[in-house]
């Protein structure tokens, strides 16, 4: 008796949730229809394409699948590849943080609202042009004549800097800085500050303070902002190109000549897929891993 | 009966899908074939590489035959196949280089030219027909032609006869400007000049030749600033580099702009350079193929072929038309490289399999 006069309250609430459920995935449907168009389907074109074959003129043929191309994945100036733009988003990614993360502290301290708003949109101002036109200027002031060459000259710090390893970090670490401080701004600017100045009452040093109470309260900023940084800092291939002198092969780079000049679509796509593979997956576990401590 | 005419309207629809899809190319040549003298079927859709033809000349022809012509520009050979590959836009003529010809041709991408509607293609020079590229000239005609060479300041280099791959490939000769130098970011264009210092073919199948001549470009990356196809010209007018690989148009045009004829120049080293033709010919994605193959008369014309070469300051495979340049122009060796400098030129041919050994040689370059 008394289980049907409970289990009918539950059965409306169940009845009730799957009506909620349903209208979450209506409500979903845009997004996961423009996941399958934009995101899976391309993928499923690439992954198919991996296995093709080339003609003798280099046209992809859908013909004759093979693995020859994943086979190539393996060839030691691959790996070498991989491994110089690993080194080179990882420390692009760091030097990003190191300056990104006073800037955005400083930023989100700043008492007046309308600063901040100013504050944020002057670091949003290079946004407004496009990136390559950017890129080129820095290309003049790095060069013989440019300020940053005269300014090293009459410090007697630095020459010339264009066309060296130095030029293509300081590009780099200027286009993908805004993505690192925003959500770091965003982190620190809703953290609830009265928890360091708890931390201050119970005798916390300053430095005990940041360490145990802003540091893991902006940790979500830390992993957002590094993400943004690291995926398109390892793709980078017009940075080094043009302030670098395209004289090292990055997998930008490399992907990039398989679908032009090299004319081998069936590499290209396996190089692109097994990298989306790996950074697909790197970044669930990171995402898995972070949200058990957080 | 009834069923009878269903399933006869079943074929007759099977038929016509049937004729759409695969009859198109074999139509389009029979709608070429058929094209007459200065025949127009509708307006021309022109894919081209960018400032490549005199606005006048497009003005001209579109008063002369009252038609609309719609350019379209591409940045390098890969993205108009890419474009062409594709399919969907309407493109009735397209400007590729030598060895693409020979890559859309054998790809079944091109529509064969009607002889009989472009009567001016006599008017070329014997010497930029029947290229190996486009034998007999059955799908493509020249449009404009140069050559890979060094531009470089007098500064360091007193008289273009002087020049020499050394000048990159040489320790001693090349190290006054270390850092200042440039090199195609092509793959073909690097192994060429390298393969003419040795001594040896820019079309070389031979693996133990690449090989020396990979290692002839590694010792060099170290005095070499920068690796551009698109702004060698720029960085040597800048003065960022003082010796720059590249194509004697760019030079032409950026020397013109910058009225910096006095401070640099262009040769091709005494060894000899590389020399290619960009033509026009008609891709399957055409619609227009009468005014396409009329267009490609008007450019052969004696008139025209000279302003669109005076235009851009490239040389002209229309012999009617040389006799109409400029003769400062002609007797510019930099832009009409004279009989025994011409000898020394080779073009460059599709190689077809051998082609990855090129582009892995230009990877571990690279490395």
């Amino acid at each position: 008796m008394t289980r049907l006069t409970e289990s009918h309250p539950e059965g409306l609430e169940r009845g009730h949730e799957r009506a909620e459920a349903r209208r979450g995935f209506l409500h979903a449907l845009p997004a996961y229809l423009y996941l399958v168009v934009f995101f899976a389907l391309p993928l499923v074109i690439v992954f198919v394409f991996s296995f093709a074959s080339r003609s003798r003129t280099g046209k992809p043929v859908l013909a004759d699948w093979n693995l020859e191309s994943y086979q190539r994945l393996f060839e030691p100036v691959v790996a070498q590849i991989i491994l110089r733009s690993l080194w080179l988003a990882v420390l692009n990614t760091v030097l990003c943080l190191l300056i990104g993360y006073p800037f955005a502290y400083w930023l989100a301290t700043r008492r007046s609202a309308a600063r901040r708003a100013v504050l944020l949109v002057l670091v949003l101002i290079p946004f407004w042009s496009n990136f390559l036109v950017r890129t080129y200027a820095w290309r003049v002031l790095l060069g013989e004549h440019g300020f940053v060459t005269e300014v090293g000259r009459a410090l007697g710090l630095w020459d010339k800097l264009l066309f060296t390893q130095p030029a293509v970090f300081l590009g780099l670490l200027y286009g993908y800085l805004p993505f690192m401080v925003l959500p770091l701004y965003a982190a620190l600017e809703r953290m609830d500050w009265s928890l360091v100045e708890a931390a201050r009452d119970l005798y916390a040093s300053g430095l005990t303070a940041f360490r145990r109470v802003t540091l893991p309260l902006s940790k979500p900023g830390i992993i957002a902002g590094s993400i943004l940084v690291f995926v398109p800092s390892l793709g980078a291939y017009v940075t080094p190109d043009i302030l670098g002198g395209a004289k090292t092969t990055l997998i930008g780079n490399y992907v990039v000549r398989q679908f032009g000049a090299a004319r081998n679509w069936p590499f290209g796509a396996a190089l692109s897929f097994v990298i989306l593979v790996a950074m697909l997956v790197a970044t669930i576990v990171y995402f898995r891993t972070e949200a058990r401590t957080l | 009966m009834v069923r009878g005419r269903r399933l006869l309207l079943v074929a007759a629809v099977v038929a016509i899908v049937a004729a759409a899809c695969g009859g198109g190319g074999s139509e389009l040549q029979a709608k070429a074939d058929a094209c007459k003298v200065d025949e127009v079927d509708g307006d021309l859709s022109l894919y081209n590489w960018s400032e490549y033809i005199d606005p006048e000349l497009v003005e001209k022809f579109k008063a002369t035959y009252g038609v609309e012509v719609t350019e379209t520009f591409f940045e390098s050979n890969e993205s108009m196949l890419a474009q062409v590959e594709a399919g969907g836009a309407v493109y009735d003529l397209v400007v590729p280089s030598d060895y693409m010809v020979d890559i859309m041709r054998q790809e079944g991408l091109l529509v064969k030219l009607n002889r009989e509607a472009i009567p001016n293609l006599a008017n070329l020079d014997p010497k930029f027909t029947n290229l190996p590229f486009d034998p007999g000239n059955e799908y493509s005609a020249p449009y404009l032609w140069g050559t890979t060479g060094i531009g470089f300041s007098y500064d360091v280099v007193d008289d273009a006869a002087d020049l020499t791959w050394g000048l990159i490939f040489d320790p001693e000769l090349s190290a006054p400007f270390a850092g200042k130098i440039s090199l195609l970011d092509d793959e073909r264009e690097v192994f060429a000049a390298a393969l003419k210092y040795l001594g040896y073919s820019v079309n070389s199948k031979d693996e133990k030749e690449l090989q020396e001549a990979t290692e002839l470009l590694k010792a060099a990356k170290d005095r070499v600033a920068t690796f551009t196809s698109d702004s060698f010209e720029d960085l040597l007018v800048a003065g960022e580099v003082v010796i720059a690989h590249g194509w004697n148009g760019d030079f032409f045009s950026a020397f013109d702009e910058a009225d910096a004829w006095e401070e640099l120049g262009y040769g091709i080293p005494k060894e000899g350079g590389v020399a290619w033709v960009d033509n026009m010919a008609i891709p399957t994605t055409a619609e227009h193929v009468c005014t396409a193959q009329t267009f490609i008369n008007f450019i052969l014309d004696p008139e025209n072929g000279a302003q669109l070469a005076e235009w851009n300051y490239y040389a002209s495979p229309n012999a009617k038309a040389n006799e109409l340049i400029d003769p400062e122009m002609l007797s510019d060796p930099a832009v009409y490289p004279p009989p025994e400098v011409f000898e020394k030129l080779e073009f460059l041919e599709d190689l077809g399999d051998f082609a990855t050994k090129y582009a892995d040689a230009f990877t571990e370059v690279k490395s």
